[in-house]
């Protein structure tokens, strides 16, 4: 029986902190993820596509992929975009809200804890982070795109369903499809389970 | 015939809470693939490693940043201990021009010192990072004299800080990659 390797879990990773940056990188590929690292809230708008006046992907040409992302890790204490207000403009985002966030601090603040996991974080880690708290990443991963293979089942059962007649929770799903589909596009060849992917070290 | 192996690791001060077992000094080395030479220098860096966090000037963190030092990434800990100069000598300056240019200005002070502390608990520099907290306790106080011995302490921990990793660096460059490749894999 062939052996499936998928492609490892991308996590893009934002501390304006160089040596924390570093750090976290390490901790990250030791965990086996691919890891980006940014040094501001506004460069991992960027990256995932996105202006940080907008809440829908800079147009992209249609040459360009987008890379997956599947979770961020972020420092909550930053100049200029905080963690937190990285955290909201990324629930803001039809385009992004699903993908999982970690928010990262070296203060104990539990008001603070709270205000994150209120806004969506879907885990809080006190700095400085370690290598036993990578584990606790896989999990908000797999659940996001269990919800999101859920959600995508969802969308070709009602279009095959609506294929003979004009209905108007096709126009629903297929007008979600295509605000995630830009997401989607990498994710759909992870989810199979016969994909086979180089390993990226 | 030198005393070295664990007869040499119990001569060494050590506090109750240092972990046995992590951060681990001396792994069975086989002398006769190892210099008389490298052997010492090995031990010289284990016990520098350990004296300095005996003394409390790193702590715990430093061993974990140590763990993830690999075949992959061999120079991880002093790349990691550069940033860390790097990034805390400019927030150094940072904190000092502000002293000056903005007085009393405790929420921007302690901005920066909040910066700086975070650095060092990353790599574990626990002394200088007791020194960044009592600063930041004296702009909470409003205490510009405070601030001012604080911030002095919190220079002179840097710079034996900085001193006392350069030593162990250059004992661990001169006990060579056999050291590393016997280092205990925890």
């Amino acid at each position: 029986m062939a052996v499936a390797i998928e492609a490892p879990f991308h996590v893009l990773a934002v501390d304006d902190s160089l040596p924390d940056r570093k750090l976290i990188e390490r901790l990250l590929k030791t965990s086996s993820f691919q890891v980006t690292t940014v040094d501001s809230g506004s460069k991992a708008l960027e990256f995932l596509g996105l202006h940080d006046h907008e809440d829908s992907p800079i147009s992209t040409q249609s040459d360009q992929q987008e890379v997956a992302v599947n979770l961020i890790i972020t420092d909550y204490c930053m100049p200029g975009m905080t963690g937190y207000d990285l955290l909201k403009k990324i629930k803001e985002s039809s385009y992004l809200r699903d993908i999982p966030v970690v928010i990262m601090s070296s203060d104990n603040i539990p008001s603070r804890i709270n205000r994150c996991l209120e806004e969506g974080a879907d885990e809080f880690f006190l700095k400085p982070v370690r290598l036993s708290d990578m584990s606790k990443l896989k999990p908000h991963i797999l659940k996001s795109r269990c919800k999101e293979h859920y959600q995508q089942e969802q969308h070709l059962q009602s279009n095959s369903e609506s294929n003979n007649s004009s209905n108007p929770t096709s126009e629903n799903s297929s007008s979600s499809t295509s605000t995630n589909s830009h997401k989607r596009k990498a994710v759909d060849e992870e989810i199979l389970p016969h994909t086979i992917r180089p390993r990226h070290s | 015939m030198p005393t070295i192996g664990f007869a040499f690791e119990e001569s060494i001060v050590s506090t109750p809470r240092l972990p046995i077992g992590r951060c681990t000094l001396l792994p069975l080395l086989d002398p006769s693939r190892m210099s008389l030479e490298r052997i010492v220098s090995r031990v010289t860096s284990n016990q520098s490693r350990k004296l300095a966090v005996g003394k409390g000037y790193l702590d715990e963190q430093f061993c974990q940043v140590e763990d993830l030092q690999d075949e992959a990434s061999p120079n991880f800990v002093e790349e990691v201990v550069t940033l860390f100069f790097k990034d805390s000598g400019r927030l150094m300056s940072n904190i000092e021009q502000a002293l000056e240019k903005y007085p009393r200005d405790f929420n921007r002070w302690d901005t920066y010192m909040q910066q700086l502390k975070g650095s060092c608990s990353s790599i574990g520099a626990s002394r200088m990072k007791n020194e960044c907290m009592s600063f930041r306790d004296s702009c909470g106080q409003g205490n510009v004299e405070g601030c001012m011995r604080s911030f002095q302490k919190v220079k002179r921990e840097h710079a034996v800080l900085r001193q006392k990793l350069e030593s162990y660096f250059q004992l661990l460059r001169q006990a060579g990659p056999a050291g590393a490749a016997t280092r205990p894999v925890m």
